[in-house]
């Protein structure tokens, strides 16, 4: 499977070896998996994407397993995302998302597949987007995101998903507190789960509180929902919230304005990959020491260098 | 970027050595899947398939590898996974080591392997993109 016409019509059948190939060729940022992104992107738009972030420990990935045998029940077909952190170090990784969801995965109705962040910062990997795309256009109709173990910061998730799903679990205490100003504010559905256990409706009263202090969704009051993934209490709250969480966005307009932005975002990234291309060049060619020396010394302005290293790539083309 | 599935075929229960080859593949820079005891040779097959790894390293303590093992295989030929690294660990008697290698098991890596040899091997026989 090499070819990239073959690719992109085993793709279109939902066959399993073309998918995880092609989110291979994705991955490895090549130009081939860039092309094959950039030819699916106008076939994808019709699933719903839903995030599923959260501190580690949580339980996300039990509750995507969970989760995703509720939706096929539905008859909906689901792709799923879940991306691990990688080592700073050495760049290796442990993708351990598969253990918990074996329940769910062998169905033919299910791809999963695991991510590492690659060092990306912002909770997903470089190859979020494209792969998202590529699932979108296999005919997955609900792709899950199950972002790394996140924080303050990993926010990311809610430029790439229709909806995020935050979870927290009983006993966090005053880490709602430290988590307030990060990944709280981009929720539109919380889940507490783990809820057999002690203090679950503290935090469900905290999460309510720090929701009416934001302005944050003007038409959408996100709901709150006790679950245990474990054995499958709350998650049938979970879909429906999905569901008219995935209606309120219909109804607004909100899918299409998605949509625009996403398309925006594919040029903005293609624009940027030729940033790269230009820098790469422009470091192999013989006036690059002296150029570096110049903005060195203060003779040129590091402006006016990037705008010769256009004008040069412009006049050899 | 290398991809392993350490995968734990069939029903013994002791993933500790899984572990370590985990973590060692790991600190040569290599991501790891881990899926867990007690996979069916079906699972451990959707696994690689899907996560489109170059090497699926088996650990088999149960003494089931003569059955386990040509039913994983006759999976992977089914799926055309023909550019498959595939490597056994565990416990395999000297006398069974060689049906597994005509089995298409690329090599056998017994109790006491040094990691560092697993490593190397991997990275002779698996071109890294």
């Amino acid at each position: 499977m090499k070819d990239l016409d073959e690719l992109r019509q085993g793709i279109f059948h939902g066959q399993k070896r073309a998918i995880a190939r092609g989110l291979t060729w994705i991955e490895q940022g090549r130009y081939e998996g860039k092309l094959l992104a950039q030819q699916l992107f106008s076939h994808a738009g019709h699933a719903h994407v839903i995030g599923i972030t959260g501190a580690p420990g949580v339980g996300k990935s039990t509750l995507v397993n969970t989760l995703t045998l509720h939706l096929r029940n539905q008859g909906f077909k689901v792709g799923i995302l879940a991306v691990d952190p990688s080592s700073p170090f050495t760049g290796g990784a442990i993708l351990g998302d598969r253990i918990r969801m074996q329940d769910s995965v062998m169905d033919t109705g299910v791809f999963m597949r695991s991510l590492a962040s690659r060092g990306h910062l912002g909770g997903l990997s470089r190859a979020t987007f494209g792969a998202l795309t590529l699932l979108d256009a296999a005919g997955f109709d609900k792709i899950l995101i199950e972002t790394v173990g996140a924080g303050q910061s990993e926010v990311e998730i809610m430029e790439m998903a229709h909806t995020t799903m935050v979870v927290l679990a009983p006993g966090m205490g005053d880490d709602i507190q430290a988590i307030k100003a990060g990944i709280l504010e981009i929720g539109q559905v919380f889940v507490v789960n783990k809820a057999d256990r002690d203090g679950a409706d503290h935090t469900v009263r905290s999460i309510r509180s720090m929701l009416a202090l934001s302005s944050e969704h003007p038409d959408w009051m996100p709901p709150i929902i006790k679950t245990v993934a474990e054995d499958g209490r709350g998650m049938e709250e979970v879909s429906q919230a999905l569901e008219r969480h995935h209606q309120y966005l219909i109804e607004h307009g909100l899918m299409d304005r998605y949509r625009w932005s996403q398309t925006e975002h594919v040029i903005e990234q293609a624009v940027s990959d030729l940033g790269e291309r230009l820098i790469r060049q422009a470091r192999l060619n013989s006036d690059w020491a002296k150029r570096v020396i110049d903005v060195g010394e203060g003779k040129i302005d590091a402006d006016r260098v990037a705008e010769q290293i256009w004008h040069q790539s412009v006049q050899e083309e | 970027m290398i991809r392993v599935l350490v995968a734990k075929p069939g029903l013994d229960g002791h993933d500790r050595g899984a572990k370590v080859i985990a973590r060692a593949l790991r600190d040569a820079g290599m991501e790891v899947v881990y899926t867990g005891l007690h996979q069916t040779p079906e699972q451990v097959v959707d696994a690689a398939l899907s996560e489109d790894v170059d090497v699926l390293a088996l650990s088999i303590l149960s003494g089931a590898h003569p059955t386990l093992v040509p039913r994983i295989m006759e999976l992977v030929r089914e799926n055309g996974m023909d550019d498959l690294l595939i490597l056994l660990g565990g416990i395999i008697p000297e006398d069974d080591v060689e049906n597994m290698l005509s089995a298409g098991v690329a090599k056998v890596f017994g109790p006491g392997t040094d990691t560092n040899d697993i490593v190397r091997f991997i990275r002779e026989r698996v071109k890294d993109e």
